[in-house]
């Protein structure tokens, strides 16, 4: 079975900085992999390959086609939808407008996708005629996964979901996401801080450490790992 | 689950009227009034006030140019007015060759949509990621440029357009109103509104404001944003051929220099509504229309000092100074309202 994702050798920089030197890691289809490493060690770096919001060189094959010409509006449109850090949600428009937006790329009426989303996301629809900024952060990462699953997508790209939310809403955020997973059959790509709640939900992860994957394997025996239990989960 | 209760909360206290807004809302309820007063009580405050606002209107449709070009790329494009110059004088050639006004206003218009997308893609583009000066460098450089083409072209001497609108007036309740200044306004609300509604309720507008509010998180979603920029440009483009041709029959003929001052009422009114505001452009274009034609019509004196109309220009300065030393912001400019 070939991976609906496939990073090979893939190498990123900023200017002069090098960030990731040679990741390789695959995403099959219908699960859930989460990228787990320090600050710095180049997870960001990985998704903004992965939708080419950052220069790369190497391999990147999405559903068996090269990534390495396509930009983040043609990522988009083959379906890759990329939820950045700090969400990317448009808080000078609506809650409805950045729903809209997140199905840019869909012709004709979105109101099937819309309802589904609303299935997940009950309040969304009672809300959404506001404006998005005066949201709170929970609400605001909701509407940022809600927005990126309107579009569709065959892959959802998640930069730390979980950050700055209270614990109870990042549970509840996780929780969805499993959902959308069983339900929907939504692929995942999660970087995430809160290793124990990441390899919870995932069924395989990658560790990245200044650049390098230094270890991978599935869920169960990251947390069996030694390494990582004492790194990232904290016993 | 989330907290629906607290967020209502904010964004109600989000909409609450604040004393900033108030101020504003006060302030144009004054200038209603006084312009309302005013023409009840003389029929040459009426006719001034009319025509004050005829000439806002187009002050106004070059200013929303230069607001959606500054909310798009955060640059003031010197080189609208000299672009809305030059889109009359092709004007002016169509019906020198045969194009009735309206067939010629028409088609001036798809020319700009099309000059306009071509100056970003072509002069802009390469330039936009470097810095804001590089831009306005290029803006000001595009200023010069089109000023000298129009004159290598053209020439310095007058250019007569027959006015769409006939010489005649309506007479209400003795007060002269020119069928010109009905027709500048219908012309240019009409223009506006068209583009508002593009910008409110299609999704290419949606696509061109979220590629202008955050660029990145737009192409993530599949804006093109770079197309949206363009089409952006040429939208301006067209408002400020809007501005252009219906500035021309007011001015009663055609020069090089007919955008000049009218590009510095344009700044004067897009600084005062806030330059991050449409509505404000236009609302500041009506209002330093309005005000620049009550001074050159009554000439108000302190002393023995007299504002004649050679005044106009340096008011509208003045105008531009003060509010970007009193408020920034002008009269509409919003806080962002932004939680991280």
């Amino acid at each position: 079975m070939t991976a609906l994702l496939e990073l090979e050798d893939v190498e990123a920089r900023y200017g002069p900085v090098h960030v990731l030197h040679g990741i390789s890691l695959a995403v099959e289809e219908g699960s859930i992999v989460t990228v787990l490493g320090p600050n710095g060690a180049g997870k960001t770096t990985t998704l903004r390959a992965i939708s080419g919001t950052v220069r790369r060189a190497g391999n990147i094959r999405f559903g068996g086609r090269s990534l390495q010409r396509v930009g983040p509006d043609g990522a988009a449109r083959l379906g890759i939808a990329h939820v950045p850090e700090g969400r990317g949600t448009f808080s000078e428009l609506t809650v409805w407008e950045n729903l809209r937006l997140g199905a840019y790329t869909r012709r004709g009426s979105i109101q099937p996708e819309l309802e589904r989303v609303f299935s997940y996301f009950p309040w969304l629809s009672e809300r959404r005629r506001q404006q998005a900024g005066t949201l709170s952060g929970g609400e605001q990462q909701m509407l940022a996964l809600a927005r990126a699953f309107v579009l569709r997508p065959r892959l959802l790209l998640l930069d730390e979901p979980s950050l700055g939310l209270a614990p109870v809403l990042v549970a509840e955020l996780f929780r969805i996401i499993r959902e959308l997973n069983e339900k929907e059959g939504l692929t995942v790509l999660v970087v995430e801080q809160n290793a124990h709640l990441a390899l919870q939900a995932a069924g395989a992860g990658y560790v990245l450490e200044a650049g390098h994957v230094v270890l991978s394997g599935s869920s169960a025996e990251l947390m069996a790992d030694d390494a990582v239990r004492r790194s990232y989960l904290g016993y | 689950m989330v907290s629906a209760a607290t967020s209502r909360l904010e964004g109600l206290r989000g909409g609450a009227i604040d004393a900033g807004t108030a101020t504003v809302v006060l302030f144009l309820l004054g200038a209603a009034i006084f312009l309302l007063v005013g023409c009840l009580q003389s029929t040459a405050f009426a006719q001034f006030t009319i025509q004050g606002l005829a000439v806002g209107s187009v002050y106004g449709s070059l200013a929303l140019a230069l607001v959606l070009i500054y909310r798009a790329t955060h640059v003031i494009n010197f080189a609208q007015g000299e672009l809305a110059l030059l889109t009359t004088y092709i004007a002016w050639e169509l019906m020198q060759h045969g194009l009735s006004y309206w067939e010629a206003f028409a088609a001036t218009l798809a020319i700009a949509f099309a000059l306009g997308t071509a100056l970003q893609v072509t002069v802009i583009r390469p330039v936009q990621h470097r810095s804001v000066i590089a831009v306005v460098i290029v803006t000001v450089g595009l200023f010069i440029l089109i000023d000298g083409i129009v004159d290598w072209i053209w020439g310095s001497t007058f250019k007569f357009m027959d006015s769409p609108f006939g010489t005649a007036s309506f007479d209400v309740g003795g007060v002269q109103i020119q069928h010109l200044y009905v027709g500048m306004l219908v012309v240019v609300f009409v223009s506006v509104l068209l583009v508002w509604a593009l910008f409110r309720f299609t999704k290419l507008g949606l696509g061109m404001r979220a590629a202008a509010l955050r660029p990145s998180a737009a192409a993530l979603v599949g804006v093109r944003v770079e197309s949206m920029l363009a089409i952006g440009w040429g939208l301006a483009a067209v408002l400020g051929a809007v501005a252009g041709l219906m500035a021309e029959p007011s001015q009663l003929f055609l020069t090089p220099s007919l955008m000049q001052p009218i590009l510095v009422y344009a700044f004067a009114a897009a600084v005062l509504g806030g330059l991050e505001s449409p509505a404000g452009a236009l609302i500041g274009g009506l209002l330093i229309g309005v005000t620049l034609t009550l001074i050159a019509g009554y000439q108000p004196h302190i002393g023995s000092f007299r504002i004649t109309p050679e005044l106009q220009t340096p008011l509208a300065f003045a105008v531009i100074l003060l509010i970007l030393l009193v408020k920034p912001s002008g009269l509409f400019g919003r806080r962002e309202v932004r939680r991280v």
